[in-house]
């Protein structure tokens, strides 16, 4: 598009000045996975591979990787569930009460993490606890996909909404049943909106720790979990420098793979 | 456990309380573990062969099995030795630990000063037969029948580690050396903006142990029992601190790099902190126990009454005090081990003493943690304030 | 199947999930604001009083620590603000499709690194003796108020700029040529034009940005040298000091500040854009 050049480069600068404050702390952060100081205190006193060769061995980050992951995804398909559903019904269905939905959907991200915190877990060790609901990991799943629901509900009914509904007449003229319908023409439509949701909705489980420390049980440890207990663990802090790098560029193919899939950028949020 | 000391002044810690009142002679001086009495639980009488599984409740760093490190593993070779397989939860807080024990699903806890009464005067801990245990005997003598981890002269558990909260300086820029914890609190305004103290309700003992000498017209005896007169004291001399404080700490990381980078100059630790900071070697820091004595905690193994692995738990609890073993927590964790004999065992020969771990003297002069209750708990009445109060005061204090 | 049917059946599990189980639990934790703990035994006691609400309104200390919580959080949305609005138009409206992909992915990576990690990484660039002192030559913000904000500013500013670039994306080019056309300035057009279009994307952002501040009382305890704010309080009250019911009237605070901001924002289309 036609900009004026100095509007052009003053919106570059900025950019490039983004960009710069966005990623000196990770930089700092992959320089102390090296530094042999067992605090990272700067500059380092020296540089060692050491933090990498202890978290390559690490069974306990991986297995908080693992129920990190576990959560992510759990709360990822509730969420595509829950939010999809809802979506469907505000876009293709004329309701009483319907512009309440937003708002009700966007409730639990919308408020402070220790808010939802302590409401859950009020009600799962107070109110459900004399029922035998006691906290573990489905109990974390629940306070995870319940703020990622918006997240799949936003993109889903967006693009719903641009969509239209002159293709799914279509289909239904031509013959074709409800279900037909939805995986021949809506859901192809709607998938790009989908990937981007459920990639944002992952992240945004993948690095929860107010709900999560409110909802877990004693036995549960997601990854940011066992990050902060290895702050507080004598000898070892820096490897949590080396999880963070390796995340950070690990992460950087699910959310690339977000953002072709999708497509239509205009919806998506990733 | 020293690094997150939060609990509540609640449920059995005020059962205890409860026992105490009925004793009806709450007010003669006499330590308060010597009156009431818990509930009656059976205690061993013979260790068998393990039952070949063991699940306990520890901090973190005190059950190893590598795979944090998979060059410190202390519970492989305790499981090839007994048999026993190791599960370990980690709790979080002391808070935890007990709900966790209550379960009645573990057979054992390390548990700290703020959760031993509780557990004790609940049932859910049983006595220790400590002839049973045969590394007790060369464990440090001020470690036993202390009143946090016995009652009546009977063992609740085998002492584990134990610590002390210093006074940390930089000698560069702190100078003349301090003697007392005047130097955070009457003196602070010297170093003002770097002062540091621990960031939690209990650092207030610290300010009443101070009071304790400095201001002998206040009466207080215990810094974990205090009037609310008492505490209003510590609450001024804290909020008068608060004005040179530049930090306050909660993990060791952070107060590690507050020294380094001279956020920090003087202010209460730890001795595993002061060592990170002379090994990084990039600020020289020095420690002293002030003449005012010092706060501290001590964390004991216990086993629980409704332990299915009794014999496990046994051999457990010997095994992790005796000699090698004791030494590579003690070493691993950052604290003094309470073997005697760990100190030939230690990889740094020198880490017993730099840890006081066997100076009777200086062992004495600490005030282990304990909750603050409503029934003082040195005994002598019920008119102290409780740790839901120290938490107030505490949130007064940051302002 | 009927249309009120599937419709019943479309929205019966997502309402039975938020309204049941969320806004349940919300209700609880409401309720439990007038219950009260015990002094003896620290159990809570499931009877009506008034107590807490009047501790949070006579205690001086806690309107301090909620207005200074506040600031914060506005202080925090501005300044992502300010950066966001450039950096997205840039993005939709200057970057080439293939440049474009890529910044999506820059921006939204700096996520995925731990929050913990990244609010000690600002620890170390804010130290008296970090790399912003070693360049500025001694002049840093160093621990306290100040660090607070441009940390949290920092770890939300994805959050900030992914909804106004959707906002942007959706804008036009064609209406913004016509105003450079007409002769307007490229501050004008972005004053009375861009911004106008896509003020809920802005406000959407912001609703992330304010409700996070809110929320947070990790990074304040990394960076924020003696300072504490609401969460702190809240966070005290509930683990340390065991006291449920208190804590559930202080969340009252950050609970009311939100709805209400919610309420302005709804007539903007911005819950839409979140």
């Amino acid at each position: 598009m036609k900009l004026p050049a100095s509007l052009r480069v003053t919106l570059t600068a900025c950019m490039v000045l983004g960009l710069v404050v966005l990623y000196v702390p990770l930089i700092l952060i992959v320089l102390n996975s090296f530094n042999s100081s067992r605090t990272f205190g700067f500059p380092p006193p020296g540089l060692t591979l050491d933090w990498w060769q202890k978290a390559a061995s690490s069974s306990g980050a991986l297995s908080a990787l693992g129920t990190s992951v576990v959560a992510g995804l759990c709360a990822m398909v509730i969420a595509l569930v829950l939010g999809t559903m809802a979506a469907f019904a505000v876009q293709r269905f004329e309701f009483f009460g319907r512009s309440t939905i937003s708002f009700l959907v966007v409730l639990p991200i919308t408020l402070p993490g220790i808010v939802t915190g302590i409401a859950l877990n009020a009600t799962f060790v107070q109110v459900l606890g004399p029922f035998g609901v006691a906290l573990g990991l489905a109990t974390v799943i629940i306070g995870h996909a319940t703020f990622c629901i918006v997240i799949v509900y936003n993109n889903v009914q967006a693009r719903l909404r641009r969509m239209g509904t002159s293709l799914e007449e279509a289909s239904a003229d031509l013959g074709a049943n409800g279900w037909q319908t939805f995986w021949r023409v809506t859901f192809p439509g709607v998938r790009g909106a989908l990937v981007a949701g459920a990639v944002l909705a992952f992240a945004l489980s993948f690095d929860e720790i107010v709900v999560t420390t409110f909802t877990a049980g004693p036995a549960i440890q997601t990854l940011p979990l066992w990050i902060f207990s290895n702050l507080f663990r004598p000898n070892q802090a820096p490897v949590v420098n080396v999880v963070a790098a390796v995340l950070a560029v690990v992460a950087v193919v699910p959310v690339w793979l977000a953002q072709r899939f999708s497509g239509d950028s205009t919806t998506s949020r990733v | 456990m020293r690094r997150m000391f939060r609990t509540a002044g609640a449920g059995a810690a005020v059962v205890f309380a409860a026992a105490l009142a009925l004793s009806g002679c709450s007010s003669n001086g006499t330590p308060a573990a010597k009156q009431a009495a818990p509930p009656t639980e059976k205690m061993a009488s013979s260790v068998g062969s393990g039952e070949g599984q063991l699940n306990l409740i520890a901090w973190a760093g005190y059950t190893e099995d590598g795979s944090n490190d998979k060059s410190v593993d202390w519970v492989h070779p305790f499981e090839t030795q007994t048999g026993c397989t190791v599960h370990t939860t980690y709790g979080a807080t002391s808070d935890d630990m007990v709900q966790l024990m209550r379960t009645g699903q573990y057979d054992g806890v390390s548990a700290s000063g703020d959760a031993t009464l509780r557990l004790i005067y609940a049932g859910d801990v049983a006595p220790v037969n400590t002839s049973l245990v045969p590394n007790y005997k060369t464990i440090s003598s001020f470690l036993k029948n202390g009143n946090w981890n016995s009652v009546n002269g009977q063992m609740y558990g085998i002492p584990h580690g134990w610590g002390a909260n210093l006074l940390m300086y930089t000698p560069s820029t702190v100078s003349p050396a301090p003697t007392s914890w005047s130097a955070v609190f009457d003196d602070a305004s010297t170093y003002k903006g770097k002062v540091t103290a621990y960031d939690s309700p209990i650092y207030i003992a610290d300010a009443a142990l101070y009071l304790k000498s400095s201001d002998p017209s206040l009466g207080i005896t215990d810094p974990y029992s205090l009037t609310a007169k008492q505490l209003a004291a510590a609450v001024a001399l804290l909020k008068k601190q608060n004005a040179s404080v530049g930090e306050y700490w909660s993990d060791y990381t952070k107060e590690v790099q507050a020294f380094e980078s001279g956020t920090s100059v003087v202010g209460t630790t730890w001795q595993v902190i002061a060592n990170l900071i002379n090994s990084d070697a990039k600020v020289k820091v020095e420690t002293v126990v002030p003449k005012e004595g010092v706060t501290g905690w001590s964390d004991t193994w216990m086993i629980s009454t409704k332990s299915k692995h009794p014999n496990c738990m046994y051999k457990w609890m010997n095994y992790i005090t005796s000699a090698s073993v004791n030494a590579q927590v003690a070493e691993w964790f950052g604290e003094a081990p309470s073997q005697t004999l760990a100190c030939a065992k230690t990889s740094d020969p020198g880490f017993c003493g730099t840890y006081h771990a066997t100076d009777q003297k200086y062992a004495a002069g600490i005030h282990y943690w304990t909750t603050p209750t409503k029934q003082c708990v040195d005994g002598k009445g019920n008119n102290c304030t409780a740790y839901s109060d120290w938490v107030n005061a505490w949130q007064q204090i940051r302002g | 199947m009927r249309p009120g049917a599937r419709l019943a059946l479309l929205l019966s599990v997502p309402l039975l999930w938020l309204v049941v189980m969320y806004l349940g639990s919300i209700a609880v934790m409401l309720v439990s604001a007038f219950w009260t703990v015990n002094d003896f035994t620290g159990a809570v006691e499931q009877t009506f009083t008034f107590d807490n609400i009047r501790r949070l309104v006579t205690e001086p200390l806690f309107a301090t620590v909620a207005l200074r919580t506040i600031l914060v959080a506005l202080g925090v949305t501005v300044i992502d603000a300010v950066f966001a609005i450039p950096m997205a138009l840039f993005m939709s409206k200057v970057a080439s499709p293939r440049l474009r992909l890529g910044l999506l992915v820059a921006v939204t990576t700096p996520l995925w690194a731990s929050y913990l990690v990244k609010a000690y990484a600002w620890r170390t660039l804010v130290a008296p003796n970090g790399p912003i002192a070693f360049i500025t030559g001694g002049n840093t913000p160093g621990y306290g108020l100040a660090a607070t904000v441009i940390t949290l500013a920092y770890l939300w500013l994805p959050y900030m700029i992914i909804p106004i670039y959707a906002g942007f994306d959706r804008v036009s080019d064609s209406l913004v040529e016509a105003s450079f056309d007409l002769g307007a300035s490229a501050w004008r057009t972005i004053r009375s034009v861009a911004l106008p279009l896509v003020f809920p994307a802005i406000a959407a952002g912001s609703i992330f940005t304010f409700s996070l501040t809110l929320g947070d009382y990790i990074a304040v305890g990394i960076v924020g040298g003696k300072t504490q704010l609401l969460a702190n309080v809240i966070y005290g009250q509930l683990v340390t000091a065991n006291n449920q019911p208190f804590a559930a009237a202080l969340s009252l605070i950050p609970l009311a500040a939100i709805v209400l901001y919610l309420f302005a924002m709804r007539r903007t289309g911005a819950l839409e854009k979140v």
